[in-house]
């Protein structure tokens, strides 16, 4: 079955954050205590535990104009997932081989996945000792809905649907953009790290946008590393260990998850 | 709006002026991206470069308060270079038509129109006064003279039609001239001019979306009359994705004007009658019902209004109630509102849905106003400003006399009722969940409040009690939402049904209706209009006619009548209204005709007939008394009849185009709190964000709206910053005649400098969401704002002001 995704036109974004709100609504997330950043409309300052995504800004000024870009920030669910490679315990994996999600039960707060994630989109959270990011509202879509930031957004910035023809549509958004003369407008993440599930309309270079041009997946898997580490303290204090990592093998292992049909067009 | 949200996907060219539509409107403003997803270009004319700005194909920034000569510099372009829609023009507005031989403009009389009064500030308007076709007796068989219409030179040549006027009134608005006063780079000007002119060409349209960045000047009705004029020039009323489209700042601020929110108003835009004026209904229908125009009903609508709130204490003999009616006496506005508290001229205030301790100019006025009172009754969802402005910062309750009541009111989702939206579309809605604890909707206080006051009344034997015991009240215990909205609908009483629509209305006092522009959307016991939610759109243009209720008839586009050529064939088959059926012999189309449904468009005018039947096939403006689109404005404005630029009460520059600073009809109340440059060089002005509602009630007790923007700042240019050694994050202090707040700097090159006649003018902006409640706060940016009004609606000057800005 086609893969879904989420498309991200930042060229038709307005930056009114009613995903962020919509965000924080569905997964009943609190709302910090926060203070102006200097030089920015942008709050709360960054992806955290309590805030899964948020619109970056970024203002641009020389003798061509004035540009104010905007750029919802979030898990991309990536295909080669650097939290995904790098988790020793397996609680960071790919479910319907398209969502990435951290499983409570069995993160153990390594933050492994905070370092090795190119898009700062896992953070840590401090109350419950494990890590917490964007699950691109695997509940609603396995339900037949769009994920709740989308279904929030009013300008048709964000849209949710089969991956291919969102890719086409990009495309073609982007073939517009350039013939209105931003020769650098792009599509991100068709191809970058094995294609992500969310996918960005550009309208100018990523860096503008502050994403990696070339973003790279972390080395595989640490858990060896971990072990060996380990194993020189004592083979029993590292038993505990040895049962967390078997689980992310055993789950490599396990058959694929069929993906229920999906809504979201 | 003369048209409505969703037709804004009809448009070829948007230009956004004195709105800021991506933040302030964002989920409407998808209509907008629509058009441009289908190629439309965006333009946005605005101090500050915005979230709208940044979405737009073309910027044009502009200083604060200089509107009208940057909209009157396009009128110019468009005249100049002939990029007008002539047929339209001449058949539609009244360009055509022959004022005054002793007109005289701004040109003429630097900067003042003929009739100023300077002791009073007014105008005498007699000279602006179109010339009428000479006097005709009566013709065989008749008893009364013919009308006499304005006479016309439909060429355009008369040195004294609208057209010659106004070209030379603009002609003063040359580019150069403009860029001097409103800062904008010349080019880029132009670039707005050529732009927007290729709307002109008769299968094309613009849209123009305004705000308060128009309306909240001393010139604010000028501002909107300018874009009208613009609009009529270029052809772009009436038809689908034209329109001087007013953004209403909540769901139901358009139905709260409808239903008499304006001072001066009864409902359905009914002028409040005046006790010198108009001391017996005899003489306010005689000189308030002109003899020609839909406006000759005025009688049926009025009296109709009558019987609505006074039913069979309303009869023939006592004139249907009129002296029950309290007349205006005087100005009832914001400003005059709030100057009379703070003379200690009011006993007690009512407050539903608003916060004035935040949202009101001047606010060291307004605060110690609400002190002079005796009592004050708050309504609103949470603890508010005005509320708990007895124990605001650095005031001692002791000494403040004022008991305030406090009432929890229900919100919008906690009861039902119905919503008028920008776009005139009545919408019904229904109650979702329960109102927490105590809390009431906002008729269930009005009718125990009515019904109360009723009782202390109900032995009273004085005659000037009645209009209180006598007043048709009957909405049940509930009260029934659905009774008020068959009131407001209206009744044929001899049938004891509800009205069909406006048309059914009588003077005789045989028919009751609450609001004439509502009459239909009620038509019987089974059919409310306004909960309509077919979503069927036969013609794609967007009109859904089963989708809620415009008034008036549900029509979508007003004006309609200008959709096609003059003679009834659409100027866009694509985007086709209505057009004329020469076998049917009627208007038909996609949208409910704004004109009598069987004139011909060659139907000639009838100087015999009265009302709209006077008026011939090409009259399409039929609220108008000679039936065209006014770009001239014989009456009706108080401060001229053609926009011409003045300066804010507070202006870094002097008037570069007359030696009247200031809109001479505009009233100064408080000439000692007006601001110089030499204390207050910069440009101010106050504006919304996305993130907060209003006054802030709404969202600065949300957590999740309140951390998206948790506290007060300041815009402040990069160029001025570093001229004052400020960076972003900075506590900085704003300082006016009137006060001072103290906020977080933004640094920013959205806010740039202008050039203003030679001269670096710089400008800042600060939101005025905040005050000292709820779980943010910070200082209310209308401690700095003046209290001066619009000459005609006596709006604040909210946009435009001096200050100075330094570091905490």
């Amino acid at each position: 079955m086609a893969k879904n995704a989420m498309l991200i036109d930042t060229s038709k974004c307005i930056a009114c954050r009613g995903c962020q709100v919509a965000c924080k609504e569905w997964n009943d997330l609190r709302a910090g205590k926060t203070k102006m950043i200097p030089g920015t409309y942008q709050n709360p300052p960054a992806i955290a535990a309590n805030t899964w995504t948020i619109v970056r800004y970024s203002e641009k000024s020389d003798d061509n104009g004035t540009r104010w870009l905007f750029r919802k920030e979030q898990c991309l669910h990536c295909d080669q997932a650097s939290c995904v490679e790098v988790c020793p315990t397996g609680a960071m994996a790919k479910h319907y081989d398209e969502f990435v999600e951290v499983d409570q039960e069995w993160c153990i707060g390594c933050r492994y996945c905070v370092q090795a994630c190119p898009f700062g989109a896992v953070q840590f959270d401090e109350t419950t000792g494990t890590v917490k990011k964007c699950t691109l509202c695997i509940d609603r879509v396995l339900t037949g809905l769009e994920p709740a930031c989308v279904k929030a957004c009013p300008s048709g910035a964000l849209s949710f649907g089969d991956r291919e023809k969102l890719l086409t549509v990009a495309r073609g958004r982007v073939d517009t953009l350039r013939a209105r003369g931003s020769g650098s407008s792009g599509v991100y993440g068709k191809d970058e790290l094995g294609g992500l599930k969310v996918i960005y309309i550009l309208n100018g270079p990523p860096v503008a946008y502050g994403l990696a041009p070339n973003p790279q997946v972390a080395t595989a898997s640490l858990s060896s590393s971990w072990l060996s580490g380990l194993l020189a303290t004592g083979v029993l204090a590292s038993l505990p260990f040895w049962f967390l990592f078997r689980r992310k093998r055993e789950l490599a292992a396990e058959t694929q998850e069929v993906l229920p049909t999906t809504g979201g067009e | 709006m003369t048209n409505h949200w969703i037709d804004v996907k009809n448009a070829d060219v948007i230009l956004v002026f004195g709105s800021n539509a991506a933040e302030n409107h964002p989920v409407s403003f998808g209509w907008v991206m629509d058009a441009v997803d289908k190629g439309a270009k965006l333009i946005n004319v605005d101090p500050r470069f915005t979230r709208t700005s940044s979405v737009a194909h073309l910027y044009a920034p502009l200083r604060s308060g200089s509107d009208i000569a940057f909209i009157g510099g396009m009128i110019n372009y468009v005249i100049q270079n002939k990029r007008y829609n002539e047929e339209y023009v001449v058949s539609y507005t009244n360009a055509a038509t022959i004022v005054s031989a002793d007109f005289k403009g701004p040109g003429d009389l630097d900067g003042l129109f003929v009739g100023y009064n300077e002791k009073n500030r007014a105008y005498d308007a007699s000279k602006w006064q179109y010339q009428l076709e000479p006097e005709q007796p009566p013709p065989e068989g008749a008893t009364t003279k013919p009308l006499r219409f304005p006479r016309e030179d439909r060429t355009l040549q008369d040195s004294n039609c609208v057209f010659q006027l106004m070209k030379k009134h603009y002609s003063r608005y040359d580019p150069d001239t403009v860029s001097r006063i409103t800062g904008t780079p010349k080019e880029v000007f132009l670039k707005v001019c050529e732009l927007y002119a290729s709307t002109g060409e008769p299968e094309k349209a613009g849209s123009i979306m305004y705000a308060m960045g128009q309306t909240q000047h001393t010139v604010g009705t000028q501002n909107v009359r300018a874009l009208a004029i613009l609009q009529l020039l270029l052809g772009n009323i009436g038809v689908a994705g034209g329109g001087v489209n007013a953004l209403r700042g909540l769901f139901n601020v358009q139905g709260s004007t409808d239903m008499s929110l304006l001072s001066n108003m009864l409902p359905g835009y009914i002028g409040l009658p005046e006790q010198a004026k108009h001391p017996r209904l005899k003489d306010y229908i005689e000189k308030e019902t002109p003899a020609v125009s839909y406006w000759n009903n005025k009688p049926a609508f009025f009296v109709s209004l009558l019987k609505a709130w006074w039913g069979n204490a309303a009869t023939k003999e006592n004139d249907f109630a009129y002296d029950f009616l309290p007349k205006g006496n005087g100005n009832y506005s914001w400003i005059p509102l709030f100057e009379a508290m703070h003379a200690g001229k009011i006993n007690g205030l009512i407050v539903l849905g608003q916060n004035p301790a935040v949202s009101g100019a001047d606010q060291s006025v307004v605060r110690a106003a609400l002190g002079k009172l005796d009592w004050l009754v708050v309504s609103d969802l949470w603890e508010t400003e005005t509320m708990s402005f007895w124990k605001r910062p650095g005031v001692n309750p002791a000494q403040i006399r004022t008991e305030v009541f406090a009432l929890p009111a229900a919100a919008s989702v906690e009861r039902s009722g119905s919503v008028t939206n920008s776009a005139r579309w009545i919408m019904w809605r229904w109650k979702a969940i329960d109102p927490p604890g105590d809390a009431k909707p906002d008729l269930w206080m009005l009718d125990r409040l009515y019904k109360a006051i009723r009782k202390a009344y109900k032995d009273s034997t004085t005659p000037k009690d009645r209009p209180i015991l006598d007043l048709n009240w009957s909405y049940g215990d509930g009260p029934e939402y659905d009774a008020v909205a068959k009131e407001v609908n209206g009744y044929d009483l001899s049938q004891g049904k509800l009205a069909p629509g406006f048309a059914a209305l009588k003077a005789d006092g045989t028919t009751s209706c609450g609001n004439w522009i509502y009459s239909g959307f009620y038509p019987d016991g089974n059919t409310n209009k306004a909960a309509g939610r077919d979503n069927k759109d036969p013609s794609g243009l967007g009109f859904h006619p089963g989708w809620g209720f415009a008034w008036p008839a549900n029509r979508r586009i007003l004006y309609n009548r200008c959709s096609t050529k003059p003679d009834g064939t659409p100027w866009n088959e694509k985007k086709k209204v209505i057009w004329w059926d020469a076998n049917q012999k009627k208007w038909i189309g996609n949208d409910v005709p704004d004109f009598v449904p069987t004139k011909a468009p060659d139907a000639k005018r009838n100087p015999q007939a009265l009302g709209l039947a006077a008026l011939g096939g090409t009259d399409a403006f039929i609220m108008k008394t000679d039936g065209k689109g006014w770009t001239f404005a014989p009456a009706g404005i108080v401060d001229g009849p053609l926009p011409e630029h003045y300066e804010p009460l507070e202006s870094p520059v002097g008037n570069a185009l007359s030696q009247v600073n200031f809109n001479p009809a505009s009233k100064v109340w408080r000439p000692d709190e007006v601001g110089k440059t030499d204390k207050f060089p910069i440009v101010g002005t106050t504006y919304r964000l996305s993130e907060h509602m209003q006054a802030g009630a709404m969202s600065r007790n949300l957590p999740w709206l309140a951390e998206l923007m948790p506290e007060l700042f300041v815009e402040i240019g990069t160029e001025l910053a570093s001229e004052k050694g400020i960076k972003s994050g900075d506590l900085v202090v704003v300082r006016t005649a009137r006060g001072e707040v103290t906020g977080t700097a933004l640094v920013t090159t959205r806010f740039k400098p202008f050039t203003i006649e030679g001269k670096i003018i710089h400008q800042i902006g600060i939101p005025w969401h905040f005050g000292y409640v709820g779980i943010i706060t910070g200082d209310s940016a209308n401690v700095l704002t003046p209290h001066v009004g619009d000459a005609n609606t006596m709006m604040p000057e909210y946009k435009a002001f001096l200050c100075n800005v330094e570091k905490a």
